[in-house]
């Protein structure tokens, strides 16, 4: 295919690019201990929280920005920015019809089904647009079965104990500067409980939307599986098209008690940018899971979005006989950047680690793999696979891997296996020569290469991932 | 069904057919035969439009329509098929996926709603048996670990489930052994019929055995140098090319 085809391939605007005119609450702009006393004041938190918050900005205050990732990372002005902004509505709505229509049909257009008569009985969401959750549906059948599912807001009002017990337990508020930064300043996401011996009857899932201009998003997921019990959650995520960059730093903690498993899926379509490079979600992201005694922890994903992603959902492998997996597509086109992998620290006996990364790179993007594997010297029997791949679809992008290996365990067998590969002229003609357009024929080039992870996703997830690749990998450059 | 006329293509800078002329009428089988590097494959991959050679000069028409015009895809969808000499891998994409896409853009072209899955999988059955592969080909990735043999069945079914109007089989017997020879040679006779035809491009005679011509071409040096009978294959078969070249070299 020559480059002036590919040029001609239609150009797929980014399609959740729209703003919501919906009149928004903010707290002035700046990040000092009085606006974090002011947003802990607005959402009538309890002391213990607001000095966890406190304590952070304090560790945050003398830390900085972190310049190890491969990523060309801009200055953030942190002080230019909204921390709270909340589309105006009366309270907490109790049903639908107290939510903004304006709102509601964000979500629609979104494809998200928050209505009641759209909801699909197998799935409950919470939506959350800028800081606060707009609504959380099929929470009363949940309830039957003892499992939680409400904003973190809601859950600090109404379930304080567990909340203390387990925020921070994973991720510490020191963990690292974004980290830091999100202990600080959170504003909502999401909660979950799952008691001992429950499988979640229904499929979780969050939907993250940044409206609001000049704010940053800092979304704060916690979720507890007790013993024995299962549970499958999805994470989605979208912006408006904007020239100006959005700042999300969120954090994801998950506690994965003895026997329980969870299977943590995200399809992350944050705005990329445009075609120049220009505006974008940054992305700096903290995932991690805490795993028990012959308990698993999943984690998918499958990331088109964002102008710099920063993030490695990790697996504490803490119980003997613990399995943590991670799988991932990181597609990244244009001028995107990534830095993105797992660490899988295996602190228990027998515990056993997978990864799976694919990294595909177009357009001008440099795309990296960084991992660590970790084995402590009284984790004896630990086993890890990890099998990175890159594609690079043209001349002009990168792909880079860094893989860390750690082993304080003679017994420990760690394998790592690495590949590159181009989708090469020779692959194209032959799909062209069966009456494949070129177009088409990246896309199932693209989507046979991701097919392993895309495999990995819940049904309703895996047909739109598929899609997403096939509209982020379009108009690319130079192909061939 | 196929005119070439005065054709001059080159890859870079280098000119490697000179002047050639071809035409090949419904229900036909020719053989396109010569030494290494006369231009054989240069010509099928200018038929199918790789983007990796240039046509200088010259004109194909392909049942009255303007070949050389026609996107790669388009050519395709026009029923023009190429059996490849090396198949081309392509992980992950299973060969029921692959296919589904390449039916169903051929059916797009021509107008046609796409095929329901379950007609799509009973089509893939049948013609499965052309070449004797078995089921589980369906799930395999595309040529992906595929023996040599198997690759080039692979093509021949992939042949008979796109029903193309030109075939062109680009050095075929390649790396087959007798019996993967008979299976392929089987598999295009059953697909031959009076309103298509075949190009069967060669070094050696012994496909010629199974796979009958009407016409035999030498192409040497980028032109077509000598047009007979079924009868020259067996006589290049026992004197070699080099009198070919000795007679027009002078």
């Amino acid at each position: 295919m020559s480059k002036g085809e590919i040029n001609e391939i239609a150009n797929q605007e980014y399609k959740y690019g729209f703003v919501t005119d919906v009149e928004t609450d903010y707290i002035q702009a700046g990040l000092n201990a009085d606006i974090i006393q002011e947003i802990s004041r607005r959402k009538k938190e309890p002391q213990w929280l607001l000095d966890f918050r406190l304590k952070a900005f304090d560790y945050w205050s003398k830390s900085v920005m972190p310049r190890w990732p491969h990523l060309d990372l801009p200055d953030i002005d942190y002080q230019k920015m909204h921390y709270f902004a909340a589309p105006k509505q009366k309270k907490a709505p109790n049903s639908l019809d107290e939510v903004d229509p304006e709102l509601l049909k964000t979500f629609d257009k979104l494809g998200i089904p928050i209505e009641e008569q759209k909801m699909l009985s197998g799935m409950a969401v919470d939506a959350i647009m800028d800081s606060v959750s707009v609504k959380t549906t099929n929470k009363e059948k949940l309830a039957e079965a003892g499992v939680i599912f409400c904003s973190i807001s809601e859950a600090i009002q109404n379930y304080p104990d567990l909340v203390k017990q387990y925020l921070g337990s994973v991720v510490p508020a020191n963990d690292n500067f974004f980290a830091a930064l999100n202990s600080a300043v959170f504003t909502d996401g999401s909660f979950v409980y799952i008691p001992k011996g429950v499988r979640c009857p229904m499929e979780l899932s969050s939907y993250f939307r940044i409206n609001a201009r000049n704010t940053g998003q800092f979304e704060r997921t916690l979720i507890i599986a007790d013993d024995e019990s299962y549970v499958s959650y999805l994470e989605g995520c979208t912006a408006p098209a904007r020239d100006e960059y959005q700042l999300h730093a969120a954090i994801v903690e998950i506690v994965v008690h003895d026997r329980a498993e969870v299977k943590y899926s995200t399809v992350q379509n944050w705005y990329p940018g445009d075609k120049e490079g220009k505006g974008g979600v940054y992305n700096f992201v903290t995932k991690r899971g805490l795993v028990g005694e012959d308990a698993k922890l999943f984690w998918t994903q499958v990331e088109t979005g964002s102008a710099i992603t920063w993030k490695y959902p990790s697996c504490v492998l803490k119980g003997d006989r613990s399995v943590g997996e991670f799988y991932s597509v990181a597609v990244t086109n244009n001028f995107q950047q990534a830095d993105t992998g797992t660490k899988m620290i295996h602190l228990g006996k027998d515990t056993r680690s997978h990864i799976v990364s694919k990294g595909i790179s177009a357009g001008r993007s440099q795309n990296a793999y960084r991992g660590l594997v970790k084995v402590v010297a009284a984790a004896s029997g630990a086993r890890n696979f990890s099998q990175c791949d890159s594609l690079l679809i043209g001349d002009k992008c990168g792909a880079h891997t860094f893989p860390y290996m750690d082993i304080k365990n003679d017994t420990a067998v760690v394998e790592h296996e690495a590949t590159t590969s181009k989708i090469s002229e020779e692959q194209l003609f032959y799909c062209q020569q069966r009456g494949i357009e070129s177009n088409d024929a990246v896309s199932l080039i693209v989507n046979g290469y991701a097919r392993e992870v895309l495999d990995k996703l819940p049904m309703e997830f895996a047909v739109e991932a598929k899609r997403l690749l096939e509209i982020s990998i379009q108009n690319t450059d130079g192909v061939g | 069904m196929l005119e070439i006329k005065n054709l001059h293509a080159n890859i870079g800078d280098k000119e490697i057919l000179k002047g050639l002329n071809l035409t090949v009428n419904d229900g036909e089988v020719h053989a396109i035969m010569g030494p290494n590097g006369s231009g054989k494959s240069t010509l099928s991959a200018i038929i199918t439009g790789n983007p990796s050679y240039t046509v200088t000069e010259g004109s194909i028409t392909f049942n009255g329509k303007d070949l050389l015009a026609l996107k790669p895809e388009d050519r395709a969808r026009e029923g023009i098929f190429l059996s490849f000499q090396y198949p081309v891998e392509i992980p992950g994409v299973s060969m029921v996926n692959f296919m589904r896409a390449a039916i169903n853009a051929k059916r797009q072209y021509q107008g046609q709603e796409p095929l329901s899955s379950t007609d799509f999988l009973h089509l893939m059955r049948e013609k499965q048996k052309v070449v004797s592969l078995d089921n589980r080909l369906a799930n395999r990735s595309v040529n992906v670990g595929f023996s040599g043999g198997e690759k080039k069945r692979n093509e021949i079914f992939q042949m008979a489930m796109l029903e193309p109007k030109l075939s062109i089989l680009d050095e075929t017997d390649s790396g087959l052994d007798i019996d993967a020879l008979r299976i392929v040679a089987e598999g295009v006779n059953l697909l031959k019929r009076p309103d298509n035809a075949t190009i069967v491009i060669t070094h050696y005679q012994r496909l010629l055995d199974y796979i009958v011509p009407d016409v035999v071409h030498v192409l040497y040096k980028g032109r077509i140098v000598m047009t007979e009978g079924k009868e020259l294959a067996l006589e290049l078969e026992k004197r070699g090319y080099e009198w070919i070249k000795e007679k027009f070299d002078a």
